[in-house]
């Protein structure tokens, strides 16, 4: 039971952290209808851009943990959102109404560029982190082992909890958030409305990209170690928490975020952890054969 | 030509279609016959294009059966989408032309007549063999391409990419395309639409020939009433997913329903 | 041109701007693990080295654009002469940078024309004549220069490896081509069908003594099968979604091969695996007991690069196979179904073609081309393990079957000498190699989705006499 709930706690925390990264995934696809095979990349960035921040922090002499983390998340959000923005921008911009592949090429290459472009300039060795967070408080004890949860983990939940709220409220209930939807539903009819549907695309995946730092984040403070490839798996594993909860729904992300994080974690747990990304791939493969519109996602009608 | 002499060779009964709450198809049955060419109108958003989609195995209707007639019988509703081309011979065009652009207009005739040229080559083997018999097989499949594109006039464009061709050799190319797999049953969707007066013409001799020189049934969508007059043997009127009235192509002229529905009644004039 | 200056500027300011937002963390502050915790080593220099390239760079290609030649120009050639001047710049890479921006805003000042001349010589009738039987001459000159290539003075054991390694990617690209060029399937997981055909040789070889002539073929069938069995559930998939899954797939079988330690020996890899044999002959100093070498068949005295050419042949045959095999196939309905499937998936099921089978078979037939392959790339390498079987991999082959012109042979060619010779060559390129690749995938798409080689040739002609459009 303690082992268990110990899990549980672990899982959540992991679960946030794939959420964030899916509801870039699934904005962009809800929008464009393209797999932004790049966004894990921009999940590395995000993570790198964090782990510079908390040094400068450090040189400047900022010993606050809330400040500094503060101050890292916005930095973090800003700047990779430069990322979001640029690589709509460059790489799939020019491809509307090029042959159906051509975006998730292009977003392959970028993927490629994002990567070597971090291992060069950054190094290929994984970079230890110090921990900025420790501690936790101990929740009950049974069967001689302490249930704990971490600090840290208390504030990624209770980030990601409040982002999403933040997020999902922009959608419901912005302008911006209703061009976004009006852009979902018909791109041209929302354009001969006065919709700027650029300008929409492009803050759609500068909001996936601020997400996406903030998991990058988390993900850089959880573990303490981050290298320029983690990007790959995290972008895998998020998709496929954005598919499972149903590509396009913001809801369905976070819901297959939390549920890829109870499979990875349990399965390490009771199982192996050898094949515990695996277990994730064969998820996604089995979804998508069997139930392609995911958890919460709406059936496609194919027009003929 | 007259109804109801010759034994049907598609019959719809009680198609219903339903995508979540709405309606689209609503309990329709009618019949369509050997050598007749049977138009089905009605205005927008009607539920032609659905009735269509339901034949050719595009959709899977909620309620209903899909029959042609033949030996054997096929019923269509439980075939998968492409069996209803390859075994009960079903062919059909598409609203928004569908050829395969980037191939020759001669290749797309060729694809046409891919079942019988897969055989033909031993599921590939013969032909990477490069065996006589698959040899003829083809050079027959690039005859009958021929005599299509005769009948259609784009001998001359034959090795130019599809699309390349002008809209309306487009149109007519579909058609043949659709012609070269051997159908039963020719199914056009708006045909005529974005054709010029001479086109058009052109299009509803082709039609009128393939009705009686192919011995071919064929369904039609059509928009143009002066193509539906001119060719059609019989009529079927939907409007808002039901069939409201069905006849010769003059009576249905007259048929106050179809006026109404066409028109509008006097309070929705405003939507018509 | 004075009136358009300042918006030009503040369009080059503003480009250099979010040029400095990318690089500010991520070039900026480069971190360093000194054992105990991360260090900077600041390279804000570097950065502002690089901010103000991009800057003059924009600049240049925008007066460019607008047709100021002379401006442009010179811009151009400053950039190039500041670039390769023998200035105190913290790193080669930023001369590179710089000179490389100067070029490129020399070329685009020199588009327009190059672009028209192009234009006039394609569309006379001359140049059209030249440029079909051209590519015929041009693949023929190639495969006469290939075949001889061993006995010529470049055949130095260098660039035999190279060449060597540049067929392999040939090859792949080439079998890749049948799934993504002709059939339009995005496939993400090619490697993993390479690394079948690369573990049946090596167990085969080591556990139950086969050779590698009896085992090409049962590689491929193993290939092949593994291709129709992973295919058969999910190329009812949309595209995209196809190549997620395809990309899952390859990452499951490397995580097998990487974690199933009793069949693959897992991350130690398989090594001892015997080299290609000739007619029982092997290619070596002394032969094992009760088999000769290929030197004493022959009679001939022994050298290393006897093993090298025999490889180099092998592949080149391999090669060659693939590529007639495709050419052959395109011709025949299967190969235009899958054409035809790439046009229009809905218009091949309304003329009653089996659309998931055909995607079958293009996939099926790919991955036996990735299973000869594989074993080949086992043969040679004599020891394999589950790192040389990554997504990159997948992605390099992807990327030189883009470049190429997806359907294009020729354009495969071109594309494996490109981006494997020239890394090769120039080995100060190698950490930039995968840069390069990201890079051009994007480039492509967006100037030339078509591929370097974008012609396409029909299967067939109704006027064979009248050739040309």
């Amino acid at each position: 039971m303690a082992y268990f709930s110990q899990q549980l706690i672990n899982a959540i925390t992991l679960g946030a952290i794939y959420g964030l990264i899916a509801i870039g995934y699934t904005m962009v696809y809800g929008i464009i209808g393209m797999i932004n095979f790049a966004h894990g990349e921009v999940f590395m960035i995000g993570a790198f851009i964090s782990l510079i921040g908390f040094m400068i922090c450090g040189t400047l002499g900022i010993s606050s943990a809330p400040v500094a983390i503060l101050l890292v998340l916005l930095m973090a959000m800003a700047f990779t959102a430069v990322y979001g923005w640029t690589i709509e921008r460059t790489a799939y911009r020019p491809l509307r109404g090029s042959f159906k592949l051509a975006p998730l090429i292009s977003a392959i290459g970028v993927s490629i560029l994002l990567q070597n472009y971090v291992q060069l300039a950054q190094g290929a060795r994984p970079k230890p982190a110090g921990s900025v967070i420790e501690g936790g408080y101990t929740l009950f004890s049974a069967d001689g082992f302490d249930v704990r949860v971490a600090w840290l983990q208390i504030v990624i939940v209770v980030v990601t909890v409040v982002l999403m709220a933040g997020f999902s409220w922009i959608i419901a209930a912005t302008p911006l958030g209703r061009q976004q939807r009006a852009c979902e539903q018909d791109m041209k009819m929302a354009a001969l409305l006065g919709v700027d549907v650029d300008r929409t695309i492009s803050l759609t995946f500068v909001m996936g990209a601020a997400l996406a730092a903030v998991a990058g984040m988390m993900f850089m403070m959880y573990y303490g170690v981050v290298d320029f490839f983690i990007g790959f798996l995290a972008g895998i594993k998020a998709f496929t928490a954005a598919v499972l909860g149903g590509i396009g729904s913001l809801p369905g992300a976070m819901l297959g975020g939390l549920l890829i994080g109870l499979i990875e974690v349990f399965w390490a747990g009771y199982f192996t952890s050898e094949y515990k990304d695996v277990a994730v791939f064969a998820i996604l493969v089995l979804v998508l054969i069997f139930r392609p519109t995911g958890l919460l996602g709406k059936p496609e009608i194919e027009k003929v | 030509m007259t109804d109801g002499t010759t034994a049907p060779l598609i019959e719809v009964e009680h198609l219903t279609m339903r995508f979540g709450g709405l309606v689209a198809v609503d309990d329709v049955s009618f019949a369509g016959r050997p050598r007749e060419i049977t138009a089905i109108i009605g205005p927008n958003g009607a539920g032609k294009t659905t009735v269509f989609n339901c034949i050719t195995g595009f959709y899977k209707p909620t309620v209903g059966r899909l029959t042609l007639r033949g030996e054997p019988d096929y019923l269509l509703e439980r075939m998968l989408g492409h069996e209803v081309g390859q075994k009960a011979k079903v062919a059909r065009t598409f609203q928004n032309i569908r050829l395969f652009p980037g191939m020759t207009v001669l290749e797309n005739l060729l694809v046409a007549q891919h079942n019988k040229l897969m055989r033909a080559s031993g599921m590939s083997v013969f032909g990477l063999l490069g065996l006589k018999r698959y040899r003829a097989a083809e050079a027959a499949a690039i005859d009958k391409a021929r005599q299509w594109l005769e009948r259609i006039g784009l001998v001359a464009d034959a090795d130019r990419p599809a699309g390349e061709l002008p809209y309306g050799a487009q149109r007519r190319l579909e058609i043949a395309r659709a012609m070269c797999t051997d159908p039963r049953l020719l199914c056009l969707d708006e045909p005529a639409a974005g054709l010029n007066p001479r086109e058009s013409s052109e299009l509803n001799e082709l039609l009128v020939s393939i009705r009686d020189l192919d011995g071919v049934g064929v369904l039609l969508i059509e928009h143009d009433m002066s193509v539906v007059m001119r060719i059609s043997d019989h009529v079927v009127v939907l409007d808002y997913g039901r069939k409201i009235a069905e006849g010769a192509p003059q009576a249905m002229q007259n048929d106050p329903a179809v006026i109404r529905a066409y028109l509008g009644t006097a309070e929705d004039d405003a939507d018509a | 041109m004075r009136d358009r200056l300042p918006a030009l500027v503040k369009d080059a300011a503003l480009t250099a701007l979010v040029a400095a937002a990318l690089g500010l963390f991520i070039v900026g502050f480069k971190t360093r693990d000194a054992g105990q915790g991360l260090f900077f080593d600041y390279q804000l220099v570097d950065l502002a080295v690089a901010v103000a390239t991009i800057f003059f760079g924009r600049l240049g290609l925008q007066l460019a654009s607008l047709g100021l030649k002379w401006p442009s120009f010179a811009l151009g050639a400053a950039l190039g002469v500041i670039g390769a001047a023998p200035l105190e710049l913290p790193s080669t890479f930023l001369h590179w940078f710089v000179v490389i921006a100067g070029v490129l805003i020399i070329l685009r000042t020199i588009w327009p024309w190059a672009n028209a001349a192009l234009a006039t010589a394609r569309h006379s009738q001359r140049g059209r004549a030249f440029g079909q039987r051209g590519a015929k001459w041009f693949g023929a000159i190639l495969l006469a220069a290939a075949v001889l290539m061993p006995f010529t003075s470049f055949a130095d054991q260098k660039t035999m490896d190279l060449a060597v390694l540049i067929l392999t990617y040939v090859m792949l690209g080439w079998g890749l081509n049948i799934v993504v060029g002709l059939a339009g399937l995005l496939d993400l997981g090619y490697v993993a069908f390479y690394a079948v055909g690369a573990y049946s040789y090596a167990l085969l070889s080591t556990q139950y003594g086969l050779n590698f002539w009896m085992v090409l073929p049962l590689a491929g069938m193993f290939a092949a099968a593994f291709g129709l069995v992973l295919g058969f559930p999910v190329l009812r998939l949309r595209g995209d979604y196809l190549a997620i899954v395809t990309m899952g797939f390859g990452e499951i079988i490397r995580l097998v091969l990487l974690n199933w330690v009793d069949l693959s020996n897992g991350p130690a890899g398989i090594g001892g695996i015997p080299g290609p044999t000739l007619f029982g002959a092997v290619f070596a100093e002394t032969a094992p007991a009760g088999k000769q070498t290929f030197a004493e068949m022959v009679g001939i005295p022994f050298t290393s690069n006897q093993r090298l050419i025999y490889l180099y042949y092998i592949i080149l045959l391999l090669a060659l196979v693939t590529n007639f095999f495709t050419q052959r196939v395109r011709r025949l309905p299967v190969g235009r179904a899958w054409e035809a499937l790439r046009e229009d998936e809905t218009a091949c099921k309304a003329l009653g073609i089996n659309p998931t089978n055909t995607k079958l078979t293009a996939f099926a037939v790919g991955a036996m081309f990735a299973g000869f392959a594989g074993s080949f790339f086992a043969a040679k390498q004599r020891f394999i393990s589950p790192e040389s079987f990554t997504f990159i991999e997948s992605a390099i082959i992807l990327s030189i079957v883009v470049l190429g012109g997806m359907g294009s042979q020729i354009g495969v060619v071109l594309a494996a000498v490109l981006l494997i010779g020239l890394p090769e060559w120039f080995r100060d390129l190698g950490a930039y190699r995968m840069i390069v690749f990201g890079l051009a995938m994007v480039l492509i798409m967006v100037f030339r989705p078509r591929g370097l080689i974008a012609h396409r040739e029909p299967s067939v002609r109704l006027h064979p006499a009248r050739a040309g459009p």
